[in-house]
């Protein structure tokens, strides 16, 4: 065997080895994708019955001044986007940075006709932070309350 | 005034970036050797006027000056000392500045300990980081400048999120830019070298201190990142695959990746183009970093700052640097040539099966963590990639790297002989499976214990296979035992490195395998007198203080009483602090940390019936993912302090005529 064909087929092994980890990275990829993308809703697209019934999603707004209600571990409060709020239930922890008219994301899936429950709910570090639809609508209203 | 003569310096600093980036370049082209000095000395003086901007900054949050809206936005007149300063890049303003400031740091370092670079060389990378620096210089001043004045002063500012207000956190920023910005450097090298279109065993010796040095300090970084969001966010978590910790993971991914393929092109003189690559893609990534940190893009539980026009200036920045050096790359890469054979079973086969199967798991991370930015932008809608899929894509893709990861060190350079390694690494095979079927019968039946099992055979495996490398280079039991240790010590530290940073492999994966599959937690009402039974431990309310004054805050402190088997272990204090500047509440576990496992105990609050709302986790061998990542960073301290890097460093065979011809 020459040393052309044997560089040659080295080369092969190589390219091999690169489209296996490729392939191998695709299709491991593609599988995780379709089971855990999660899709973003505000309160009022869920309204609409935008979000999907039977798989998780996220919903994000505002917590609506005045509709937080504990009971022991279980907590009851809304998220709005300003037009429409859905009434959310989590049983857990709340992360500190939860409060009234702060921005919040809840990660669960209609329970009910009008209710969210969450197995999650995040806050956000920063006190400025809303989500992109809401901004015009947001300020006027943080400048009324 | 200081704020104005901040500003001036920064400025300042502006134009001697432009003149360092422009005329010891032309010096360079055309070899005038006039030119090509004012690098240095510019690099120097660029670095002394970033510092005094950073520190005319500092002193403004030390004097509590108000007129600085920056100051006045993020600091408070009765904060402590100690975050007054730390204050300073605890904001977007601050931290750009300290980002300028490191990246001006790292080029001065070159000015001043890179004599032994040639000329060339030196001077590229040298106007090449200025370019940087110029850019970002530029952000600062028109779109983030901390030196702005506010008309009228208020009394009193907005304070710092007293999230941020933690040692930890205060020295994370600047260790975290420190990686980040250091692979700059070799950025600069890179594009140097495709100026020159010269890449060889040298170059890659020349880079390889400063890539290392920022990866020390990125690891250091990410690990104590990952630290403080253990122990201060309250709820144990300590990785979220959040898009700012991608951020920072995948210059790490890339860093990573760029230190064993340069290992490559100075030892075998091969892999040139894809070192070369590597070193312009880890920058990269870094300012892609910047960019979605920076910007706001994406919704993540770091970002504390959005502002469009900020991430535009960068996006486009992170367009002309990638697209530029991507187009130099094309067009310089063919001359690259690798003059060596290249065996598929040697050291350096090895090494570039773990650089491709680095760059596919680099790759899943990039894509979960822009996915959302391109599906927003092509009105998919607003989609959010989960933990799940980064734990579905990038830990399979790490796996062969674990596993080949001692097999490659025990092959030869070249050509390597798999069976003979195969052969000695039989040991470690046993150990592996040993203790894999003992964790698997102790585990029996609960879930996911063949996983467990699994995960502790593969970090048995690598820490032996290390160790059987290890006394494979000190001739272990076939020599005499003082011999060996004669070796031992006098093995060059770039092996005892490699070996250390491996091993730091081994414990990331028992503590990552520890903490996921193995932690019980607790979430409950408690009051006083009541016990939780965990793992073992009894954990017993014994009282709450509420309304202790702290400065700038009133915090509760809970006490629990901890015994196992009725011996007493220990006393937990966890505390909630309540800051009344920003209004803020932050949580503060208490955590009593052994080798094998910790007791996380958290005080939530209260219920409206008088109990206390409490969580309470064991999580076994998680400290281990910490001493880990430290492990990575000594390991490459220890190759950085290696004598070759010190004395005698390699002189390019033409050493007199250092400029080679450039198109």
């Amino acid at each position: 065997m020459s040393l052309l064909t044997r560089k040659h087929k080295r080369r092969g092994a190589f390219l091999a080895v690169i489209l296996i980890a490729l392939a191998a990275a695709t299709f491991l990829m593609l599988r995780a994708f379709n089971e855990n993308l999660l899709f973003y809703f505000l309160p009022t697209q869920v309204k609409e019955g935008q979000a999907p019934k039977n798989h998780d999603f996220r919903m994000g707004g505002l917590v609506l001044k005045g509709s937080i209600k504990k009971d022991g571990l279980t907590v009851h409060f809304e998220v709005t986007d300003l037009h429409n709020s859905i009434p959310v239930v989590y049983k857990g922890i709340l992360p500190d940075l939860f409060h009234e008219n702060r921005g919040v994301i809840v990660e669960g899936r209609m329970t009910g006709p009008d209710l969210f429950t969450a197995d999650q709910v995040l806050a956000k570090h920063d006190a400025k932070y809303q989500p992109p639809e809401m901004t015009p609508a947001m300020k006027k209203y943080m400048q009324t309350h | 005034m200081v704020a104005e003569t901040g500003h001036f310096a920064l400025i300042l600093a502006l134009l001697v970036a432009l003149v360092q980036a422009t005329v010891p370049l032309i010096g360079a082209q055309r070899r005038d050797a006039a030119l090509m000095a004012v690098a240095g000395p510019a690099a120097i003086v660029q670095f002394l006027l970033a510092a005094a901007a950073f520190f005319a900054l500092m002193y403004c949050y030390v004097t509590s000056d108000f007129s600085v809206l920056n100051v006045a936005q993020n600091s408070y007149s009765n904060k402590p000392l100690f975050y007054k300063i730390t204050g300073v890049w605890g904001d977007h303003e601050g931290s750009m500045l300290l980002w300028e400031l490191i990246l001006t740091g790292y080029a001065a370092a070159v000015a001043l300990f890179g004599g032994k670079l040639p000329q060339g060389l030196r001077t590229r990378a040298l106007a090449v980081q200025s370019m940087v620096s110029f850019s970002f210089l530029l952000f600062i001043l028109l779109t983030s400048n901390p030196f702005l004045r506010l008309v009228p002063a208020p009394l009193n500012g907005q304070g710092l999120n007293p999230l941020l207000e933690d040692p930890g956190l205060a020295f994370h920023p600047p260790i975290l830019y420190l990686g980040y910005v250091g692979f700059s450097m070799a950025f600069s090298f890179a594009i140097a070298a495709l100026i020159e279109g010269k890449v060889d065993a040298a170059w890659a010796h020349w880079i390889r201190p400063w890539s290392l040095a920022a990866w020390c300090f990125l690891t250091l970084g990410i690990t104590g990142g990952s630290w403080w969001a253990y122990y201060t966010l309250g709820w144990g978590g300590w990785w979220y695959w959040d898009p700012t910790e991608n951020a920072s993971f995948m210059p790490w991914l890339a860093g990573t990746a760029l230190l064993h393929a340069a290992t490559v092109v100075e030892k075998r003189g091969t892999m040139k183009a894809w070192t070369v690559l590597l070193a312009i893609i880890t920058f990269s990534l870094s300012l892609l970093g910047t960019f979605l940190v920076r910007s706001g893009v994406l919704t993540s539980v770091h970002s504390f700052a959005t502002d469009p026009q900020r991430g535009v200036y960068i996006l486009t920045l992170l367009g002309v640097v990638i697209g530029g050096s991507l187009a130099l790359f094309g067009l310089r890469a063919p001359s690259l040539k690798s003059g060596a054979l290249f065996a598929p079973v040697s050291r350096e086969g090895g090494l570039l099966f773990g650089n491709v199967f680095l760059s596919a798991a680099l790759g899943t991370v990039l894509l979960g963590t822009l996915y959302p930015l391109f599906a927003d932008a092509l009105n998919l809608g607003k989609v959010s990639v989960g933990p799940p899929f980064f734990n579905a894509t990038f830990v399979p893709i790490m796996i062969p790297v674990c596993i080949a990861m001692p097999v490659g060190a025990l092959l030869a350079w070249k050509r390597g002989n798999l069976q003979l390694a195969l052969k000695r690494l039989l040991p470690a095979f046993l150990v592996a499976a040993a203790l894999a079927v003992c964790v698997a019968l102790l585990m029996a039946g609960q879930g996911r214990f063949i996983t467990a099992a699994a995960a502790v055979a593969l970090a048995a495996w690598i820490l032996v296979g290390m160790l059987t490398g290890l006394a494979q280079q000190i001739h272990f039991r076939e020599v005499p035992f003082k011999t060996s240790l004669q070796r031992l010590l006098k093995l060059p530290r770039t092996f005892h490195g490699m070996t250390v940073a491996h091993i730091g492999m081994a414990c990331v994966i028992l503590g990552i395998t520890g903490s996921t599959l193995g932690r019980v937690q607790n979430i409950q009402i408690m009051h006083i007198g009541d016990t939780v039974h965990i793992s073992g431990f009894d954990v017993t309310l014994k009282k709450v203080r509420d309304d202790i004054k702290g400065p700038g805050y009133t915090f509760s402190r809970g006490t629990f009483d901890v015994s196992s088997h009725g011996k007493p272990v220990t006393v937990m204090y966890p505390e909630k602090k309540h800051f009344t500047v920003p209004p803020e509440d932050t949580t503060h576990a208490a955590i009593r940390t052994t080798l094998l496992g910790d007791l996380y105990v958290v005080l939530a609050g209260h219920d409206a019936k008088g109990g206390y709302i409490t969580r309470i986790y064991y999580d076994p061998f998680v400290v281990w993912i910490f001493l880990g990542g430290g492990l990575f960073a000594a390991g490459g301290l220890l190759s950085i302090t290696d004598r070759r890097h010190r004395v005698g460093a390699p002189q390019r065979n033409n050493e007199a005529a250092p400029e080679r011809k450039t198109s």
